[in-house]
C-alpha cells in the first residue's frame, strides 16, 4: 500500500469518498460502514421476514398447504437466527457506527480499518448461513436455540456451515463492539464527560460490554456442537458423563444478555427521541444510565429461566424466578421516567414519536408477559407454547425494530438531507402497530390454550386465532416495503432537511449540517 | 482528551475485505472438508479452499501489521491513537476471559452436577435409571455407556510434565517482566535476552505439551473420544496450547522488531500487548493446572 508512504500528506488533507465500488469495499469512514450496516441489515431483515410469510401461510389453515414439515423446520429455524445476528444486531452496529462518532464529537471511530472488517465479515457470516439453504440435507432445522441432541446426533450436514457462520458473526460482532468501547471510552470531545452523554451512546458502551462478555461463550459452545459432531467428544452426550443440558447452560448464558444486547440500544434511541418530541430533557438521567447497568448485570443471573420444565433443582428454580423477577424492577425505573418526560411535556407526534410511544406501550406488554412467564410454576403451562412466541415477538418488533425504525426516522434527515414524507411515515407506523397487534396477540390466547410452538401443523381449535394471526402478520410484513419507498423517496426528491429539523432536538450531531459531512469533528468541538 | 486534531484517521485499506475473502475460503473449505470426510467424499477441493484461505488470511495479517508498523514508525500516531489501540488490546483479551470461562463453566457444570447425577446423587438420581449400577468418580475412567464411549485406562498425573509446564510458563512470565524492566530503561540487550528466553520457554512448553498428548493417545488410551474426561481435557489443554503458540508467535514478531529497534523505553505498545497476551497465557495454564490435573 503506497498510501502508507504519503498518508501523513493525506492526513490533513481529506477529501471526499473515494469513487465507484472501492469506497465500499475499502472504505475506513464511519458514515459509509454506517451505511452499508443499515442497508445491509434491511436486507436480512426482508429476507428473514420472507421465511416468517411463508411460516404464516403454511399456519393459515389447520392441514398442510404449501410446504413439506422438514422445511417448514428450516424456515423457523432460519427466520430466527436471520433476524438475531443478521437484522437485529447488525442494524444498531449500523446506527452505532453513524451516530455514536456525531455524538461524541469525534472524527471517526477508534479503529476504523477494524471497523470495515467487522461489516465485512458480517457479509461473510451471513453468505455461509444463508448457503446453507441450498445444501444437501436443507439448512439447520432444529430451531433457533439449536439445542443439543438435535443439533449434533440429528442435525443435517449443513450444521457445520452453520457453525463456522457462527464463529464468523461473533468474531464480527466482538470486533465491533471493542470499537465501539474504545470510541466511547477515547475519543469523546473535551468536556464530554461520561454523565453528559447521550443516553444511546450510553446504552450502546453497556451493550458493547455484554457483546465482548457473551459472544466468547456463543463460540465456546458451537465449538464443542462441532466436536461432538466431529471429533467423536462426549460434552452433550450422557453416554460418555456429558450432559445436553450443558448445551443449554452453555447457550442460555449467552442468550439471555443476547436479548439484552438486542433491546438496550433501543432503549437508548428512545431516550434521545422521547425528550427531542416532548420538548424537555430526559427524567430522571442518572437513574435511566443505573437502570440499564443493573439490567445488564441482572441479565447474567437469569439464564436458566429459559429451562424450568428441563429438570433443574428446586434451589435453582427459585434462583432463577426471583432474579427475573426482579429485572422488572430496572426497566420499570425506564418506563416510569420515559412517561414522566412526556408528562407536561410540548408534545408533538411526528413519526418518530410515534414509534417511541409505540414502543413504550407495547414493550411493556412484552414485559409483563415476560414476568408470567417468569413464574415458574406457571412457567411449566407456557413453556413452549405460542405464548413464549408471543412474548419475545412482543418484546423484538415493537422493542427492538420499532427502535431501528424510529431512530431511521429521526436520523435519516441528518443522513441523507432529505425529510422523509410524514404522511407516509404515519401510514407506515399505523399498519405496522396494527399488523403486529393482529399477529400477535392472538398467539397468547392460543398458547394459553396450549398450542405448541414449531409444529408445521395445529389442531382445529386453533384455526381462527391462527388466521386472524397471519392476516396480520401478512400485514405487517407488506407494511415494511413501504419503508423502502419512503427511504426512496425522501432520498429522490424529499425536502431539504436544516442542520436540525426537530426544534425540541439536544445533541452534537444536530450542530453539523444535514446531510452530514464526509468528515466531522475533525477539531474536536467544545462541551459545556 | 485533548489532541483530537491529529488523530489518524486511514482513509482506506484492502485488508478488511481481504481477510473476509480468506475467511470464507478457510471456514467454507473447512466445513466441506469435515463434511465430506464424514461421507466418505473426496476432499481434494475442500483442502484447496482450505489452504486458500489459510494464505489469504496469513497475507492479510503480515499486509495489515505492516501497514500499522510503518504508520507507527513515520509517527503518525499520538497518545489518544496509543489509548485505543491498548483499549482495543484489553478487550481482545477480556473476550478470551470470556471463552475461557466458558470452558471452565462447563467443567464445573460435569464435575459438579452432571456426573454425580448420572450416578445417582441427589432429586435427580432417576438419571441413574439410565445406566444402572453407573458410579460418579472424577476422574471419569469408567463411563456410562462403556460400549459408545470407551473410557481411558487412566489420565495425565499432575506431577509429572504439567508441574514442569508449569514452571517453565511461570519462569517465562517473570522472564518476560525482567525484558520489560530492561526495556523500560533503554537497556536493549538484555531485554532482548531475556525475551528470547521468553519464547524459548514457550517452544519447550509446547514441546513438552505434544509429548503429553502423544503419552495420552498412545500409552493410557485417553482421547477425545474416550468420553467427557478425554473431551474436557483436549478442548481446555488444546485450546490452551493454540493460545501459547499464538502468544509465542506475536512475541517472536515482537523480539524481530525489538532487535531492529522499533521500541523505545516510552513508545512500547506492541511490545507491551504481546505481554499481556502472554501474562493472560500463563494466568489461564494456572488455573487449568489446578482444576483439570490437581483436583
Amino acid at each position: 500500500m503506497s498510501a502508507v508512504a504519503d498518508a501523513h500528506a493525506v492526513d490533513h488533507d481529506h477529501h471526499g469518498p473515494a469513487k465507484g465500488i472501492a469506497r465500499w469495499l475499502f472504505t475506513t469512514n464511519h458514515k459509509d460502514i454506517g451505511t452499508m450496516y443499515l442497508v445491509f441489515s434491511f436486507t436480512m431483515f426482508l429476507v428473514g421476514g420472507a421465511m416468517a410469510m411463508l411460516i404464516r401461510a403454511e399456519l393459515f389453515e389447520p392441514g398442510m398447504q404449501l410446504i413439506q414439515p422438514a422445511f417448514y423446520n428450516q424456515m423457523t429455524t432460519m427466520h430466527g437466527l436471520i433476524m438475531v445476528f443478521g437484522a437485529v444486531m447488525p442494524a444498531f452496529v449500523g446506527l452505532a457506527n453513524w451516530m455514536i462518532p456525531l455524538m461524541v464529537g469525534a472524527p471517526d471511530m477508534a479503529l476504523p480499518r477494524l471497523n470495515n472488517w467487522s461489516f465485512w465479515l458480517l457479509v461473510t457470516g451471513s453468505l455461509i448461513l444463508v448457503s446453507t439453504l441450498f445444501m444437501d440435507g436443507g439448512a439447520p432445522n432444529f430451531g433457533w436455540t439449536f439445542y443439543a441432541p438435535l443439533s449434533t446426533t440429528y442435525g443435517p450436514d449443513s450444521t457445520t456451515f452453520f457453525i463456522f457462520a457462527i464463529h464468523i458473526l461473533g468474531i464480527s460482532s466482538i470486533m465491533g463492539a471493542i470499537n465501539v468501547i474504545a470510541t466511547i471510552i477515547n475519543m469523546r470531545a473535551p468536556g464530554m464527560t461520561f454523565m453528559k452523554m447521550p443516553m444511546f451512546v450510553w446504552t450502546w458502551l453497556i451493550t458493547a460490554f455484554l457483546l465482548i462478555a457473551v459472544l466468547p461463550v456463543l463460540a465456546g459452545v458451537v465449538t464443542m456442537m462441532l466436536m461432538d459432531i466431529h471429533f467423536g467428544t462426549a460434552f452433550f452426550d450422557a453416554a460418555g458423563g456429558g450432559d445436553p443440558v450443558l448445551f443449554q447452560h452453555v447457550f442460555w448464558f449467552f442468550g439471555h444478555p443476547e436479548v439484552y444486547i438486542m433491546i438496550l440500544p433501543a432503549f437508548g434511541v428512545i431516550s434521545q427521541i422521547i425528550p427531542a418530541f416532548s420538548r424537555k430533557p430526559l427524567f430522571g438521567y442518572t437513574s435511566m444510565v443505573y437502570a440499564v447497568a443493573a439490567i445488564a448485570i441482572l441479565s447474567f443471573l437469569v439464564w436458566a429461566h429459559h429451562m424450568f420444565t428441563v429438570g433443574i433443582p428446586i434451589a435453582g428454580e427459585l434462583f432463577f424466578m426471583y432474579a427475573t423477577m426482579i429485572i422488572a424492577v430496572p426497566t420499570g425505573v425506564k418506563i416510569f421516567n420515559w412517561i414522566s418526560t412526556m408528562f407536561r411535556g410540548s408534545l408533538t407526534f411526528e413519526t418518530p414519536m410515534l414509534f417511541a410511544i409505540g414502543f413504550v406501550v407495547l414493550f411493556t406488554v412484552g414485559g409483563l408477559s415476560g414476568v408470567m412467564l417468569a413464574i415458574a410454576p406457571a412457567d411449566f403451562q407456557y413453556h413452549d407454547t405460542y405464548f413464549v412466541v408471543a412474548h419475545f415477538h412482543y418484546v423484538l418488533i415493537p422493542g427492538a425494530i420499532y427502535g431501528i425504525f424510529a431512530a431511521v426516522y429521526y436520523w435519516l434527515p441528518k443522513w441523507s438531507g432529505r425529510m422523509y414524507s410524514e404522511a407516509l411515515g404515519k401510514t407506515h407506523f399505523w399498519l405496522s402497530f396494527i399488523g403486529l397487534n393482529v399477529a400477535f396477540f392472538p398467539m397468547h390466547f392460543v398458547g394459553l390454550a396450549g398450542m405448541p410452538r414449531r409444529y408445521v401443523d395445529y389442531p382445529v381449535q386453533f384455526a381462527n386465532f391462527n388466521m386472524i394471526s397471519s392476516i396480520g402478520a401478512f400485514l405487517f410484513g407488506i407494511s415494511q416495503l413501504l419503508l423502502v419507498y419512503i427511504v426512496y423517496r425522501a432520498i429522490r426528491s424529499g425536502n431539504k432537511a436544516p442542520a436540525r429539523p426537530w426544534d425540541g432536538a439536544e445533541g452534537l450531531e444536530w450542530t453539523v449540517p444535514s446531510p452530514a459531512p464526509y468528515h466531522t469533528f475533525e477539531q474536536p468541538p467544545k462541551v459545556d | 482528551m485533548s489532541g483530537n486534531q491529529s488523530y489518524y484517521v486511514p482513509e482506506s485499506s484492502i485488508w478488511p475485505i481481504v481477510g473476509s475473502i480468506g475467511m470464507l475460503l478457510l471456514f467454507f473449505g473447512f466445513g466441506t472438508l469435515l463434511v465430506n470426510q464424514s461421507n466418505g467424499d473426496p476432499t481434494t477441493t475442500a483442502w484447496v479452499l482450505f489452504t486458500v484461505g489459510a494464505l489469504t488470511l496469513i497475507y492479510m495479517i503480515v499486509g495489515w501489521l505492516r501497514d500499522v508498523i510503518n504508520e507507527s514508525r513515520s509517527g503518525l500516531y499520538d497518545a489518544q491513537m496509543d489509548r485505543s489501540f491498548r483499549q482495543g488490546m484489553a478487550w481482545f483479551i477480556f473476550s478470551e476471559v470470556a471463552f475461557f470461562a466458558a470452558l471452565f463453566g462447563a467443567l464445573f457444570y460435569i464435575r459438579v452436577f452432571a456426573v454425580p447425577w448420572l450416578g445417582g446423587e441427589g432429586a435427580k438420581g432417576a438419571a441413574n435409571m439410565l445406566w444402572e449400577g453407573f458410579e460418579a468418580q472424577w476422574p471419569l475412567i469408567n463411563n456410562p455407556d462403556n460400549s459408545a464411549f470407551k473410557g481411558p485406562d487412566s489420565v495425565i498425573g499432575a506431577w509429572g510434565l504439567p508441574l514442569l509446564n508449569t514452571v517453565l510458563l511461570v519462569t517465562s512470565s517473570i522472564t518476560l517482566t525482567l525484558s520489560h524492566k530492561a526495556l523500560m530503561h533503554d537497556k536493549r540487550k538484555p531485554a532482548i535476552n531475556w525475551l528470547a528466553l521468553t519464547v524459548l520457554l514457550g517452544v519447550v512448553f509446547l514441546f513438552f505439551q505434544v509429548e503429553e498428548y502423544i503419552e495420552a493417545y498412545a500409552h493410557l488410551n485417553l482421547t477425545l473420544d474416550s468420553g467427557i474426561y478425554g473431551s474436557l481435557f483436549f478442548l481446555m489443554t488444546g485450546f490452551h496450547g493454540l493460545h501459547v503458540l499464538l502468544g509465542g508467535i506475536i512475541l517472536s514478531v515482537i523480539l524481530v522488531r525489538l532487535i531492529k529497534g522499533h521500541f523505545s523505553s516510552h513508545d512500547h505498545f506492541g511490545y507491551e500487548a504481546g505481554a499481556w497476551y502472554w501474562h493472560f497465557v500463563d494466568v489461564v495454564w494456572i488455573i487449568l493446572f489446578i482444576f483439570v490435573y490437581v483436583v
